[in-house]
């Protein structure tokens, strides 16, 4: 059409199309997005949230909500031969069209308007809201949901203040228990679809759908099924109102109160990025952080739930010496001393550590420190090998394995046979095992133990271990410590605490730095970092605080995490946003 | 901004001595000290006091129904007609109460119950009436007009932990109240 005579002035499509975008209007201003941006996505990447409900960029978008409606308007098709209108910059006037267009499903086009304001744009939002709330029960006040519930949001922001409505409300079933982490009431449901499409797309176990029609419209898990995914706390948190919630989470505290605390995982080695949400010095739920390089916006139930031991009976809070077959208390100073006396009376070769594969890397650069300090062989660590699954979860259930590669050096697994073998010769005469309860997880038996003069058990919790330990000092757990861990992409990423250790429990670092693996000096975990960043060369030019809430790469291991595999698939082929 | 001075006033030598003030208050004192071994002292009848005067004997006598329809007293959960509890938990006055006076801890009712429809209800409810300061935003705040503000203001104890105000205490001081709440019929 014009791009014939327009060799000295570019149009501006032409300039977009050049770089493979295309122009579009938002709210009077021009901006350029890539060909098949969705329009609501357009609008949030220049500061314009449309309220929407059903849309979710990571699954597929049926439209059914209604929410996201805008104005949308196109240049008039000009009568053929005809040069079509441009104003001084370049653009063609738009056409705007009468009726809104949903937009979630439909992309921009060159030369498109989209007003997200405007009355058109403010009555539909309102008839929407006025037609969700219809229905829905006034039960904020005990809905778990209420302070993080999108339908309490745009009530506010785009709801009418006061109800129409005088018939009676619909009644369905409230409290229904379809799975054993997920509790349903179907009044509050507002039809989105979300946990459908998850459990279908991405949980790849369809167990729920809608039956009924109209008003009467309901969510049921299929007949003689129950929602017992691995995945299905992930419903809860993409459920825009309180219709799924969280067993475990259930009437526990409501959102206003919580702190939330980014950091990562640590039940296996994919590092799935996480929030810890705290009050005061308790944890109330941990839900997944968004990162398209780890987890994408989901996690596993069973590592979502399994933070209940670090607030549990059986946590070790005070150092415990065992005195004639019997612990009793001891302050840290007493426990310290002795532990340091004894060792200095062994010889080098008859000293062992045992370290973990879920301590940080500056815990394990600090435990080969103190081998080095001590002469003994470098820390063993006790491998972990779970079943891994079709998405998040990994074999290796070692959520450090690649960072004890990096800072130890090796395989940091293979001595444990030949230390085993040693201790039962009578070699090894002391033994200090680090975040590990090497009776249960590593298969050493009392009596392997029974030669030893010396064993000392670090850990946050009581176990066979540390019952048979001369020495046990307590141990901060992941969520009340900071560090670095590596997943098994070779993903730095950070650890923060959230919350105070228990009692007089501690963090691994500050142990093996009174047991003189670096200066005495050292008070920041900082300092540790920077010191292993001089002798780890993956590590150089890093700081703990440049590794920042995303993490960074720090080594290629060419670990596929599957459910990304599968999410850029559908990405590619269109059928989410990503 | 301007700047006035003020002038000192000018006294009289008599002023400046103040002996006419001083006997002026001798008399004054002196009439009511009769007035009040007469029982004709200002407010002896209507404050109800002990008829010598206007002096109220405290403890043996109070004030109370002569306390204004709008007086904030202590903080109090009520029950409805059928005796079931109104709060929820939902824990917005703890959120308001601005001296962190409140301390909730929700729980769930039980499915058996026979007022299992509402699902939750507190589990502990603590006012630690040392923090209180009787400004009344719990009740404003309440959707379910569960927590008022009672007239008892003798608030008493011989520990920190006796000022505290547990469950128990807070639905004794605030007994029943009526009126319409939607919550456990299907009206919501």
């Amino acid at each position: 059409m014009s791009d014939s005579h327009s060799a000295t002035a570019k149009k501006p499509r032409d300039l977009a199309a050049e770089k493979g975008l295309v122009n579009v209007q938002i709210d009077g201003e021009w901006h350029q997005f890539p060909k098949g941006t969705r329009m609501i996505e357009a609008c949030r990447q220049v500061g314009q949230e449309v309220p929407h409900y059903c849309y979710h960029p990571k699954l597929s978008s049926p439209g059914n909500c209604r929410m996201c409606l805008v104005q949308m308007g196109m240049p008039p098709r000009p009568t053929p031969g005809v040069e079509p209108d441009v104003d001084e910059e370049g653009y063609q006037p738009i056409g705007w069209m009468p009726r809104p267009v949903i937009a979630c499903a439909n992309t921009v086009s060159e030369n498109m308007g989209i007003k997200t304001r405007g009355e058109l744009v403010e009555k539909c939002r309102e008839g929407v809201m006025e037609f969700l709330l219809i229905n829905h029960p006034l039960d904020c006040p005990i809905c778990d949901q209420a302070g993080e519930c999108r339908l309490q949001e745009h009530s506010v922001e785009h709801g009418r203040g006061e109800s129409r409505f005088v018939d009676m409300k619909v009644k369905k079933p409230k409290n229904v228990d379809i799975g054993p982490r997920i509790r349903l009431d179907d009044e509050r449901c507002i039809m989105c679809s979300r946990c459908i499409r998850f459990m279908d797309e991405v949980a790849d176990d369809p167990v729920l759908g809608f039956t009924q029609r109209g008003t009467h419209t309901t969510l049921t898990v299929h007949p003689g099924r129950l929602l017992d995914s691995n995945y299905s706390l992930n419903t809860a948190d993409i459920c825009p109102v309180g219709a799924l919630t969280s067993n475990d989470f259930r009437f526990q505290m409501r959102v206003w109160f919580l702190k939330e605390t980014p950091s990562i995982d640590v039940n296996c080695g994919t590092g799935t990025n996480i929030t810890i949400w705290t009050r005061g010095n308790q944890i109330h739920r941990i839900t997944p952080r968004h990162n398209d390089e780890v987890n994408s916006t989901w996690m596993p139930d069973s590592h979502r739930l399994n933070f209940h031991y670090i607030d549990a009976e059986t946590r070790l809070t005070e150092p415990l010496i065992k005195e004639g077959g019997q612990h009793r208390p001891a302050s840290w100073q007493e426990s310290l001393e002795l532990l340091t006396s004894k060792l200095e009376q062994m010889e080098a070769g008859q000293i062992a550590i045992i370290a973990s594969g879920r301590m940080c890397n500056e815990e394990l650069f600090l435990s080969q420190q103190l081998a080095d300090k001590l002469g003994c062989e470098a820390p063993t660590l006790v491998a972990r090998e779970g079943e891994a699954d079709k998405l998040l979860i990994a074999a290796d259930r070692n959520p450090n394995t690649t960072g004890a590669k990096l800072v130890l050096g090796g395989d940091p697994y293979a001595g444990l046979d030949s230390l085993r073998s040693k201790i039962k010769d009578g070699a090894i005469k002391a033994l200090l095992v680090f975040g590990e309860d090497i009776i249960s997880d590593a298969g050493f038996a009392d009596t392997d133990l029974a030669g030893l003069e010396l064993l000392v058990q670090a850990h946050h919790s009581t176990n066979p271990t540390a019952l048979a330990a001369d020495i046990v000092l307590p141990t901060a757990t992941f969520a009340e410590k900071r560090g670095s861990m590596v997943n098994l992409s070779g993903r730095l990423q950070r650890l923060n605490r959230a919350i105070e250790p228990q009692g007089h429990a501690r963090d691994d670092w500050e142990i093996l730095r009174d047991l003189g693996a670096i200066d005495k000096d050292t008070h920041l975990i900082e300092d540790v970092f920077n010191a292993m960043a001089a002798k780890v060369s993956e590590f150089s030019d890093l700081t703990l605080s440049k590794i920042g809430h995303q993490g960074l790469i720090v080594t290629e291991t060419n670990h596929k995490i599957l459910l990304l595999e599968k999410e850029r698939a559908a990405k590619a082929a269109g059928k989410i946003v990503g | 901004m301007a700047i006035i001075k003020v002038q000192r006033p000018k006294l009289k030598f008599g002023e400046k001595i103040y002996l006419g003030a001083l006997i002026r208050g001798f008399f004054l004192t002196m009439r009511h000290a009769v007035r009040t071994i007469l029982g004709k002292s200002v407010g002896a009848g209507t404050l109800k006091s002990s008829g010598t005067g206007v002096t109220m004997q405290f403890p043996e006598q109070t004030w109370d129904d002569q306390l204004p329809e709008y007086y904030r007293g202590a903080p109090a959960l009520v029950t409805d007609e059928e005796d079931r509890e109104r709060c929820v938990s939902c824990q917005l006055c703890e959120f308001i109460c601005p001296p962190k006076a409140i301390k909730i801890i929700p729980g769930e009712i039980p499915t058996d119950d026979k007022w299992a429809k509402v699902e939750k209800r507190p589990k502990e409810f603590e006012i630690d009436m040392i923090r209180c300061i009787y400004c009344g935003m719990c009740e404003e705040v309440c959707p379910e007009q569960a927590i008022y503000l009672r007239k008892d203001y003798l608030i008493t104890g011989y520990s920190r932990e006796d000022m505290v105000h547990d469950k128990k205490k807070l639905y004794e001081i605030g007994g029943k109240r009526v009126g319409l709440v939607n919550k456990w019929n299907e009206l919501k």
